[in-house]
């Protein structure tokens, strides 16, 4: 599994980083962007997906290769 | 608070947010009216409209040359405002539009940032136990006056590098300033303390720089030349107003949701890992804050003639009750997994201290449940809830053991 943060939707509520921080990194202005090329280990995969299912602009998707 | 209202008869009409019933309980009125008509209309207080549904709010929200930021206030107040001669742009970056909107938050937001926030969580969580102990042997508290408000009102004091012991100044001020704005006296009363006070504090900053957000803002520049002072205040008196009454009234909520549903409380005080989860939820359910629009044009929203000048009101806690998007909306579900809230807003004027927010909602329930997991409302209790821009209890009568 792997994800991604679309730059332009997010609006830096940073609830990713709240609930998983172990697959995000926040910026001084709030903007998320994933850790690495964003690959999800295993173990986190059910993270993830609560990540993608709590940002309310949509930003975060999971990247199908 | 005993306000005079004109009875409603009709809410897609001539709906009121000051209205007792709405304040405390807007969740029937907004599945009513989500089912019937889900743009309100009023003409109290000016003609506004009242959307009800999370795909209207987030749309508006995101239409930003339609619907301006210029009025944010969800009362009106007629007639003159000491505050506007002394700050033309309000309260930035809340009250303006891009561009000011955007160089203004640029300068905020590093503040409010996780990696500052985190700085502030220990002076935040040795207030909380210091507060808990100052109740705990007595078995009683009002939650909301004696825990909830008292906590970031302190915090804020502390970014802003302003004396913690004027808490009770600052918290009056916010409160006439938001909760008791429809009593024009009161608010200007308050918006000259709170600007007065500023412009003292701003004075001295220059004679005296720290390292506070004051000073800081001093010494910022936007396109090579120092910021203007009416800015800077209006800066200041925004981190002061939406950071005072919106977190306590979240903190108030969530522990009044606790201390009426014991299924909760239980599970909450036995799984302490489920808190950022839970508070998500407690967040959706109990949204403190409505933020207001202004229609910059004519325009046909979804059938609704909004003409320019038209003001309309952000529900977000009502977009956060839909149930086209939240299954079994008005119930709290702590471990709820989908959960697109937007308690702190949609799009660019996303609540710039939401991080803030969140830490001293998870300290202030953290301390709260770690020393007292059992608590409920005192007997014959009357809850107070104050609403219209912010909702949350003002009096909160529990006990514990």
């Amino acid at each position: 599994m792997r994800i991604r943060v679309d730059p332009d939707k997010c609006q830096g509520h940073a609830r990713c980083y709240a609930l998983v921080p172990e697959l995000f990194s926040v910026d001084d202005y709030g903007l998320s962007s994933v850790v690495g090329d964003g690959s999800v280990p295993h173990q986190l995969e059910d993270k993830a997906r609560l990540a993608v299912a709590n940002c309310p602009e949509y930003a975060i998707e999971e990247v199908t290769d | 608070m005993a306000r005079r209202t004109a009875p409603v008869d009709d809410w897609s009409r001539d709906f009121d947010v000051l209205d007792a019933g709405y304040i405390e309980n807007p969740f029937t009125i907004w599945d009513e009216l989500r089912q019937t008509c889900p743009i309100a209309h009023t003409d109290r207080r000016g003609s506004t409209w009242l959307p009800t549904r999370y795909e209207d709010i987030t749309a508006m929200a995101h239409d930003i040359e339609s619907f301006s930021s210029l009025e944010v206030g969800v009362i009106a107040v007629e007639g003159e405002e000491p505050e506007e001669n002394l700050l033309p742009y309000g309260l930035p970056p809340i009250s303006v539009d891009p561009p000011v909107h955007t160089w203004t938050r640029r300068l905020l937001l590093p503040w409010f940032s996780h990696r500052r926030v985190e700085s502030y969580e220990a002076m935040t969580r040795d207030l909380c136990v210091g507060l808990v102990d100052s109740f705990l042997a007595n078995g009683h508290a009002d939650a909301a006056e004696n825990y909830a408000q008292q906590i970031p009102v302190r915090v804020i004091a502390h970014i802003l590098g302003v004396p913690a012991d004027l808490a009770d100044t600052f918290t009056g001020w916010v409160r006439d300033f938001l909760e008791f704005a429809d009593d024009e006296e009161r608010r200007m009363k308050a918006a000259e303390g709170l600007f007065t006070y500023f412009v003292a504090e701003l004075a001295s900053r220059r004679e005296h720089p720290g390292t506070d957000l004051l000073s800081e803002l001093l010494r910022a520049e936007e396109g090579g030349a120092p910021v203007e002072d009416s800015i800077i205040l209006g800066m200041a008196g925004l981190v002061l107003v939406a950071g005072v009454d919106t977190t306590w009234s979240a903190i108030g909520s969530s522990l009044w949701h606790l201390a009426t549903h014991e299924a909760d409380r239980e599970r909450l005080a036995a799984e302490p890992e489920l808190l950022p989860v839970a508070i998500e939820e407690l967040l959706r359910a109990y949204s403190p804050v409505t933020m207001a629009r202004l229609v910059t044009a004519d325009v046909d929203f979804k059938g609704c003639p909004m003409k320019a000048g038209d003001k309309l009101l952000m529900s977000f806690p009502a977009a956060n009750r839909d149930p086209a998007v939240f299954a079994d909306a008005d119930r709290v579900i702590l471990d709820r997994q989908h959960n697109r809230h937007v308690a702190f807003g949609s799009g660019i004027h996303r609540c710039a201290g939401s991080n803030l927010a969140r830490m001293e909602l998870k300290v202030a329930l953290q301390e709260w449940l770690r020393r007292i997991p059992e608590f409920r409302l005192a007997e014959g209790a009357e809850v107070m809830w104050a609403g219209g821009q912010v909702r949350g209890p003002r009096v909160l009568p529990v006990v514990f053991s």
